[in-house]
């Protein structure tokens, strides 16, 4: 299954989500989808850095579905991680929609 | 309310650097993040799904307006413009960066307010009765008490890295409405046969993944000995308590595994053995500290209020009000005011940053400068008028803070689950809200009358459902939320742990289920008079089991 | 291993031994306290320094018969969260008078040192370097003010009263 890598960032604890290149996004739509657990894999190695530079802590990946350009997570967890609180629609990266 | 003298200021200035510095070195990377993580949960900094969370002690829910305006200040200025109380009668702030956390201490050190352990293994924020000092049924102000035991534990360097987090509570009263009996140490004030005042003293409650009601350790402990038998109990679990496995790692498990017979001979033998008498609280200073909490100076006035009467008789959703939400004053003419942070269909615990000014200017004007937080997530403006209530009510209800269902079944303690928590297995928020919208405030709610909901998102427990009339915790089966119930819970005097009625119910159907069980209640009750707990009490699990799992829809699994 | 004790760091006179290893004749040796009450007879009549080592699992009652024999007790500190050295330090010195040096070893970090101190140890090994270059600098983060007596702490002017003076 694919997935994608967050964390929070250190100095405000926003979700981020790493983006191509090594960058870290705040927003799902801008990840970089990684099809499978050897590019997972890799990616995490290359993350190590950022966490060493205490950009980032709480790094972890998960499961999303991807059709066509529109990227979804699976679980419950990481889709209000993604969002925002469901009881507050105004909080969250889901007010930037 | 205590008030703090330079020494207290002093000692916040210091910790607020402590810390301050803490972060630095965090931010600079001279600390890593698992060395961190200690000092900021010791400064109740949690990291959360969405971001950080900063958790102010609030001690024993005792707020003054200044205190309440300056946390609404922190809510629009570092928050979204709201606030969260919980169920230790703190608040939390869901969204604080943690390069702000240093400046937001500094904010709160001005009004005498701090976030010193409110997270962590250490002893955590003291709680009481939210009726403290205002209750007719009280034998003794509990919140002196609450305050030594406060000043007391603040870093201590002995039991700073317990086997895992400690609780204390105290009542005043011998209705307990601080759930004295699931903390991991609760104190009761009693009078011996001599008529001295002083405490039953319980250990070992507690709730988590493994509930427990507390054993009384000790009938009547003399006040002076507060601290010493603190100490005592403190350090057998220091040195005893399991420490490698975190969910064992409560005291209610050591007494468990120990057995209690063991603990209390423990406990007592360490008590007797310390000599050293530097604890011992002399009759003067517990009067000292008592002098903070004396009585505001309340006008007598007439046992019936003629204004009272007046707008009742006008206007029955005003009279619902003053039913449901005001509790009996030890002084006529005076009522405790619950402001019910449980709007239908709301968050529990919420308040915006609005309705915590208006909160403060109406103890300003009303409430002889006095707030409290219970544990149950509402307010309370303990000393009003009984002649300022259609004032109180209607500011009130112009800033949605009129509902009246303090104790009702739409009064529900919710933890805030898996929208915010990053231990929670399902939402819980959103459940109580649709409990909420299905029972309302009005007639219905009145007619079911008294009935305690509490909700948690995992096996942690925060929203307290073991000892809910009904419980209710969601948990994750295969990916899906799932809400088991539990019947019967209390965490009175009468403290009992629910029964779980059997397989849980999906997301979608536990309202459903929440009212199958209150149908069937409303059908098997003796009389309105009998409540849910005591007709459960009385009938037991079985006729709710046949309601909820011997029918077609409902359970699925 | 670097040995912070007193305000500064000082060489250690002493050697830490495992279970098996000889006890030197001459002392200042640091032995598992097992091992120490396996050996102990060897040392009936000699005077020399012995320590011991306390894992934090141990009672004191195990060793407070051998208090007036031991130089030094190194209490194990295997993650600076755990909290059990801390009791057992301050009953030392409080409950059973002990006047030697009473070390922490294993997990000291700068943040700990203050309330160690407060509970009565008063020597420290130090590995971690960070804790290291602070303590050179004379850099211990922690308060001013306590709420709570501390072990050979005198009072102090406006520290709660009711803490100090209680039963005097």
């Amino acid at each position: 299954m694919p997935q994608v890598i967050s964390a929070n960032r250190l100095s405000d604890g926003i979700v981020v989500f790493r983006a191509p290149g090594g960058r870290w996004v705040e927003q799902l739509r801008d990840a970089q989808i990684l099809p499978d657990a050897g590019a997972v894999k890799a990616a995490l190695g290359l993350v190590e850095a950022d966490i060493r530079a205490n950009h980032v802590i709480e790094v972890a990946a998960f499961d999303v579905a991807v059709k066509g350009d529109h990227v979804e997570p699976v679980h419950l967890r990481d889709k209000i991680r993604a969002k925002g609180p469901t009881t507050h629609p105004g909080h969250g990266k889901q007010a930037a929609h | 309310m205590y008030r703090y003298d330079e020494f207290d200021a002093a000692f916040v200035a210091d910790r607020l650097n402590q810390f301050s510095d803490q972060v630095q070195r965090r931010l600079s990377g001279e600390l890593t993040e698992e060395q961190f993580r200690i000092h900021r949960l010791m400064n109740g900094v949690y990291l959360q799904l969405h971001a950080y969370m900063l958790r102010v002690a609030i001690p024993y829910g005792a707020l003054s307006p200044r205190q309440l305006r300056k946390l609404a200040h922190i809510a629009r200025r570092y928050d979204k413009g709201f606030g969260h109380f919980t169920t230790r009668q703190n608040i939390q702030f869901n969204w604080p960066a943690l390069k702000d956390i240093p400046e937001i201490l500094g904010e709160l050190a001005s009004v005498e307010m701090h976030a010193i352990q409110t997270s962590g293994n250490c002893i955590r924020n003291v709680t009481a009765d939210h009726f403290a000092g205002a209750a007719a049924d009280e034998i003794e102000d509990p919140r002196p008490y609450a305050e030594i035991l406060r000043q007391w534990s603040s870093i201590h360097p002995e039991f700073t890295y317990l086997p895992r987090k400690f609780k204390l509570a105290l009542s005043g009263a011998p209705h307990d409405r601080a759930a004295i009996q699931v903390h991991d140490i609760g104190y009761q004030l009693v009078k011996n046969e001599a008529g001295e005042t002083g405490f039953a003293v319980y250990v070992g409650g507690g709730l988590g993944r493994t509930p427990m009601v507390g054993h009384k350790i000790r009938d009547f402990l003399p006040t002076k000995d507060l601290l010493a038998y603190t100490q005592a109990i403190v350090r057998v679990y220091n040195l005893e308590g399991r420490r490698d496995n975190k969910y064992k790692a409560r005291i209610k498990i050591l007494v468990h595994e120990k057995g209690f017979e063991a603990m209390r001979d423990a406990v007592e033998a360490e008590f007797a053995a310390d000599k050293s008498d530097l604890l011992a609280l002399p009759q003067n200073e517990i009067a000292r500290i008592s002098a903070y909490f004396a009585p505001p100076a309340l006008t007598e006035r007439p046992a019936d209020s003629q204004a009272l009467k007046a707008r009742r008789a006008r206007d029955p959703a005003f009279a619902g009000f003053v039913d449901v939400n005001v509790a009996k004053h030890r002084q006529d003419g005076y009522g405790l005011v619950t402001i019910s942070l449980k709007p239908i269909g709301g968050i529990p615990g919420d308040a915006t940053a609005e309705q915590m000014e208006l909160v403060a200017e109406l103890a300003e004007k009303f409430g002889h400068d006095e707030i409290r937080v219970s544990h149950e997530q509402n307010l309370v403006l303990p000393h009003v008028a009984l002649d300022d209530l259609p004032a109180v009510y209607d500011a009130l209800r112009a800033q949605g803070l009129a509902t009246a269902n303090a104790g009702l079944i739409s009064d529900i303690i919710s933890c805030p689950g898996m929208d915010y928590c990053s231990l929670a297995t399902a939402r819980s928020i959103p459940v109580a809200q649709r409990i909420s919208e299905r029972f309302a405030d009005g007639p219905r709610a009145r007619e079911i009358g008294a009935m305690k909901i509490k909700i948690s998102g995992c096996i942690n427990a925060c929203g307290h459902h073991h000892v809910g009339h009904i419980g209710i915790l969601g948990l994750e089966r295969k990916g899906v939320e799932t809400y088991q119930l539990t019947l019967g819970g209390s965490g009175d005097e009468s403290c009992t742990l629910g029964d779980i009625t059997g397989p849980g119910f999906s997301y979608e159907d536990v309202v459903d289920a929440v009212e199958t069980v209150v149908d069937a209640y409303m059908g098997l009750r003796a009389s309105p008079d009998e409540d849910f707990l005591s007709a459960y009490r009385r009938v037991g699990m079985a006729p709710f089991k046949k309601a909820l799992y011997e029918r077609d829809s409902g359970s699925d699994i | 291993m670097p040995l912070y004790k007193n305000g500064s760091f000082v060489q250690d006179a002493w050697t830490t031994i495992r279970e098996g290893e000889a006890i030197s004749p001459a002392g200042h040796v640091i032995a598992p306290l097992a091992w120490w009450q396996a050996e102990r007879q060897a040392f009936d009549q000699s005077h020399v320094p012995i320590g011991v080592l306390i894992e934090p699992g141990a009672s004191i009652d195990d060793f407070i018969a051998d208090l007036p024999r031991l130089a030094v007790i190194a209490l194990v500190i295997p993650k600076f969260q755990d909290g059990r050295p801390y009791s057992m330090a301050r009953l030392l010195r409080e409950r059973h008078g002990y006047k030697g040096e009473v070390r922490a070893t294993g997990e000291v970090l700068i943040d700990q040192i203050q309330p160690m101190l407060r509970c009565g140890f008063d020597a420290f090994e130090i590995t971690d370097p960070i804790t290291q270059a602070a303590l050179e600098a004379g850099r211990i983060p922690g308060v001013a003010h306590f709420y709570q007596p501390g072990v050979n702490e005198a009072p102090q002017p406006g520290a709660r009263p009711w803490l100090r003076q209680a039963g005097r």
